[in-house]
């Protein structure tokens, strides 16, 4: 029995505002429009099931035998029997009329004012700011020691965003159309903010699109949710609205952060320096869609032997800086990571080009591009 | 009618070569429909390991990768393993009797068939012990994550294509029995509507079992023999997986309905004793949610991402679906409804069907509407509709089966009281266990976690409670079986159900090995439409 009762949540209390048995509160258009869309479905539902179940117990109470009810063996009534074609029909398509207008109002996702990248990978989940030029991953917060209760003993008490907190929340600002683009790395994964009526597949290979318009600030709270392997429970969405003002300096505070990550573009690299780093920045920015060993994916061609990374150098940067069809201008990444990443493709994945890219090049060659 | 001494004459074989090469069709529908419940332990056990596990939060009892294993055979075996196989089971026993045929019409095939699920079964169970465990990617076995796995995934595969084999052969021998071996005067409109139902679920089956062999095919050789079909990394499209998948998955939702809107359409009627309302749009409907059934896979991938139009027809095709359903519905409240009802197990159960169906079916309506779905889409809610329309609907239309036809097989009557108990009992704990689920998905719990946030634990735990009644429950279900076969509740009557017109309760009790090994008298099949008010007339 302590076995059982051990760790009971009475020990730890969910957040306040956690939905317990109804749709978390909407704090966006579409979430509103498909609460409404619920409640609208479940009183055409409930009126429907008071008819039919009213029917139904009625004849169990009174056209029973044992109160010496006699079987009256009518059947097949043409009128009868059309009529409870068309009118649950009709019904239906009444149904259908705003739920359908729900769906194109979804789909509409012109006039984003910012775009996301999220990439889901076992178990975490990437996010890239497309506009800002930074990125970062965002991981359960969670410790071990309060999932793991294998063992006797009182665990530790729970938070009360157990298993919905994580080391780095999304940072969006409110009454802004935000743009998610989802991909994954590895296997199915799908990001989905209930608050935001938001669900959206993330699958390798494809790139997919969802969008939501918060309307007010806070933090809300979701999960992976499509089996993803060992750590699907343990792969949560958090994302922190805040004003477009509070928006913007985090923004510009989070991009200086990644840039003093960044290294000096100015000094001279060594051959290890460059490629140890650009390994690092291989793995964690082109291995989703050209592979960890660069044998491509789909549509994401192959730099194993590729003619851009065995030919000028030239053209390999200028393609990583603006980009081509899938591949996006890189300008999430420093000098230093661009001229680690360019000098590892072209001596690593199987290329063995033998040149270096240093970062001022790469500097350089972004200031003309500015000009 | 028959003549018993003959049955002697045929030099039928005993101990464990009567199963073995069993040939005839009530042997091995008894055959299937012990495997089915041993099956339907088996995954029951898995489910009550869930659970278990979802009693609170925090990790228990199994590690996340075993969690994901006991989902996954949890819902392969209740699926493949014992809801499929029970049908199969009682088309093979009530068929030949319905229909006045003295066997089904391929009877070593028919052996075959049932054979090819024992070792099946093996293949699943051995897969838990294997290095890396059994498959782990759910029983949808989305690829990359099922590319991932280990060689149970393989086991798994082989498993399905036995299964799948084993389905197909079965659904031949019934499509082939039903339209060659009636009984003369029972045209196709005149057969009974189980006869129907099974018929349509054979198409069904046939048409789409070999789908889903080619889609596991594709995804063992992108395992093991360097394809990509469904790897990205190739040029392959993991959603492409999805596409077979719930073009197999979706007519597979209606070859676990059909089978238990026939067993209903015959139980309401007799212990309603009035004829079924409307035959013959009973007939239409099935045929038209056979048909529908191939329209609506999209809808179970409206989170993948698709083009607004597609979005619209596949929501607009499951909706359509609710119009046949509604048909049957309303045809079982409308035959009961000044009728002389009797409440006993068979009809209790039969009734529990059609209440608790339509609450699947109204859920089912929820999941439609696409924009709603995106809140409910993976979720609790997901799990309890298909379990409403699973559990409540296939497996209680089973139970009602049982109970319906036991004592025609076995000779002997089982223990009434205890069917109610029996039939309550389950009743009152399934709804503790999956009522909740709504709230839970309502609340954005995903399905397929093993821990989840505080807020979800109270809903869990009476879920968790519901589980385990719902198990016990079983043991008094078996318990009655059991005892009825070992006569202890006594004899039956030739007709134990006076409402019952059908052919099988022209045979004796208990029916004989050998049963309409010359086909009934035209009389007599004229005797039993006409109070089935399929025909029409005077002597």
């Amino acid at each position: 029995m302590q076995q059982i009762m051990r760790g009971l949540p009475i020990l730890a209390v969910p957040a306040a505002n956690a939905a317990i048995w109804d749709f978390q509160p909407a704090v966006t258009p579409i979430a509103r429009d498909i609460s409404e869309l619920h409640v609208w479905l479940m009183i055409v539902i409930l009126s429907v099931a008071a008819i039919v179940f009213g029917a139904l117990f009625y004849a169990i109470l009174r056209h029973r035998r044992s109160l010496g009810h006699e079987a009256r063996p009518f059947h097949e009534n043409t009128t009868v029997e059309i009529a409870w074609t068309l009118i649950p029909a009709i019904i239906l398509a009444v149904m259908a009329w705003p739920a359908a207008r729900v769906v194109l109002a979804q789909k509409d996702n012109r006039g984003a004012e910012l775009t996301i990248k999220v990439t889901g990978m076992q178990w975490q989940w990437q996010y890239d700011y497309l506009d800002h030029g930074f990125g970062f991953k965002s991981r359960l917060a969670t410790e071990r020691a309060q999932i793991e209760n294998y063992s006797p003993g009182t665990p530790p008490r729970k938070s009360s965003t157990y298993l919905l907190e994580v080391n780095e929340p999304l940072v969006v600002p409110v009454n802004t159309k935000v743009r998610i683009l989802t991909t994954s790395q590895d296997v199915i994964h799908s990001w989905g903010v209930p608050a935001f009526a938001v669900k959206q597949d993330a699958i390798p290979g494809y790139i997919r699109d969802t969008w939501f318009r918060a309307e007010q600030t806070g933090t809300y709270r979701g999960q992976c949710v499509e089996l993803c392997g060992r750590d699907h429970a343990f792969m949560p969405v958090v994302v922190k609205v805040v004003s477009k003002d509070e928006f913007r300096s985090w923004a510009s505070a989070r991009q200086a952060r990644q840039q003093a990550e960044a290294g000096n573009p100015d000094r001279n690299w060594t051959r290890e320096e460059l490629l140890a780093r650009g390994e690092r920045v291989y793995a964690e920015n082109c291995a989703t869609c050209h592979q960890p060993h660069g044998e491509g994916l789909g549509p994401f061609p192959a730099l194993h032997g590729s003619k851009i990374v065995n030919g000028p150098i030239e053209a390999h940067l200028a393609i990583v800086l603006k980009g081509r069809n899938a591949m996006p201008a890189w300008t999430s990444l420093s000098e230093v990571d661009i001229a680690a990443v360019i000098s590892f493709e072209r001596n690593a994945l199987g290329n063995s080009r033998g040149d270096l890219l240093q970062p001022a090049v790469v500097k350089a060659a972004r200031q003309q591009e500015g000009k | 009618m028959n003549d018993h001494t003959h049955d002697s004459s045929h030099a039928t074989a005993h101990g464990w070569r009567r199963w073995l090469y069993a040939t005839n069709h009530k042997d091995i529908g008894t055959l299937y429909l012990c495997f089915a419940a041993a099956m339907f332990f088996t995954g029951g056990l898995m489910a009550l390991g869930i659970r278990l596990e979802l009693f609170q939060p925090g990790l228990q009892y199994w590690h996340p990768e075993f969690y994901n294993q006991l989902v996954t055979l949890h819902g392969v075996i209740m699926v493949f393993g014992a809801i499929m196989p029970a049908f199969t089971g009682l088309a093979n026993w009530m068929l030949p009797l319905m229909l006045g045929a003295p066997d089904m019409a391929f009877a070593r095939m028919n052996n075959w068939s049932f054979w090819l699920l024992p070792p099946a079964a093996a293949l699943l169970l051995i897969s838990l012990v294997v290095p890396g465990g059994a498959a782990a990617a759910g029983w949808t076995f989305y690829p990359p994550l099922s590319i991932q796995g280990g060689m149970g995934m393989d086991l798994a595969i082989f498993a399905i294509h036995l299964l799948g084999i084993s389905s197909i052969m079965g659904s031949i021998n019934i499509v082939v029995t039903v339209l060659n071996m009636r009984a003369p005067g029972m045209t196709l409109l005149k057969m009974p509507l189980f006869a129907w139902t099974s018929l349509i679920t054979a198409y069904l089956l046939i048409a789409v079992a070999p789908v889903l062999a080619g889609a596991v095919t594709m995804l063992l050789t992108d395992r093991h023999f360097g394809t990509h079909f469904f790897k990205a990394a190739g040029g392959g499209d993991p959603v492409l997986f999805q596409h077979i998948f719930w073009f197999f998955g979706h007519p597979e939702v209606y070859i676990m309905a059909l089978p238990a809107f026939g067993i209903v359409s015959q139980i309401i009627p007799t212990f309603a004793r009035k004829p079924l309302f409307g035959y013959v749009s009973m007939v239409y409907a099935t045929c038209a949610i056979g048909i529908l059934s191939f329209l609506v896979w999209g809808h179970h991938m409206f989170a993948v991402g698709m083009p607004a139009v597609t979005q619209l027809f596949f929501m607009f095709m499951t909706m359509l679906i609710a119009v046949p359903t509604g048909v049957k519905v309303f045809n079982w409240i409308a035959t009961m409804w000044q009728g002389s009802m009797s409440f006993e197990t068979p009809m209790l159960f039969a009734v529990g069907f059609v209440c608790l169906f339509t609450v699947g079916g109204f859920s089912g309506l929820v999941l439609s509407v696409a924009p709603v779905d995106t809140q409910m889409q993976d979720t609790y809610y997901v799990v309890a509709h298909f379990h409403y329309v699973l559990v409540a609907g296939a497996l209680f239309s089973l139970f009602g089966a049982v109970y319906y036809w036991l004592p025609k097989w076995s000779g002997n009557n089982y223990c009434e009281p205890l069917g109610k108990l029996h039939f309550w009992w389950s009743m009152i704990a399934f709804n503790i266990t999956f009522f909740p689920m709504h709230f839970l998905g309502l609340a954005g719990m995903p399905r397929r976690i093993p821990d989840y946030a505080l807020q979800f634990t109270h809903f869990n735990q009476l879920a968790t409670v519901g589980a385990l009644l719902f198990g016990l429950a079983q043991i008094l279900f078996i318990y009655n079986v059991v005892q009825c076969i070992r006569a202890r509740y006594g004899p039956a009557d030739e007709r134990p159900w006076d409402g019952a017109h059908t052919l099988e309760w022209d045979v004796p009790t208990p029916a004989p090995h050998h049963t309409w090994e010359s086909p009934p008298d035209i009389a007599l099949v004229r005797k039993g439409l006409r109070a089935q008010a399929l025909e029409h007339g005077h002597e």
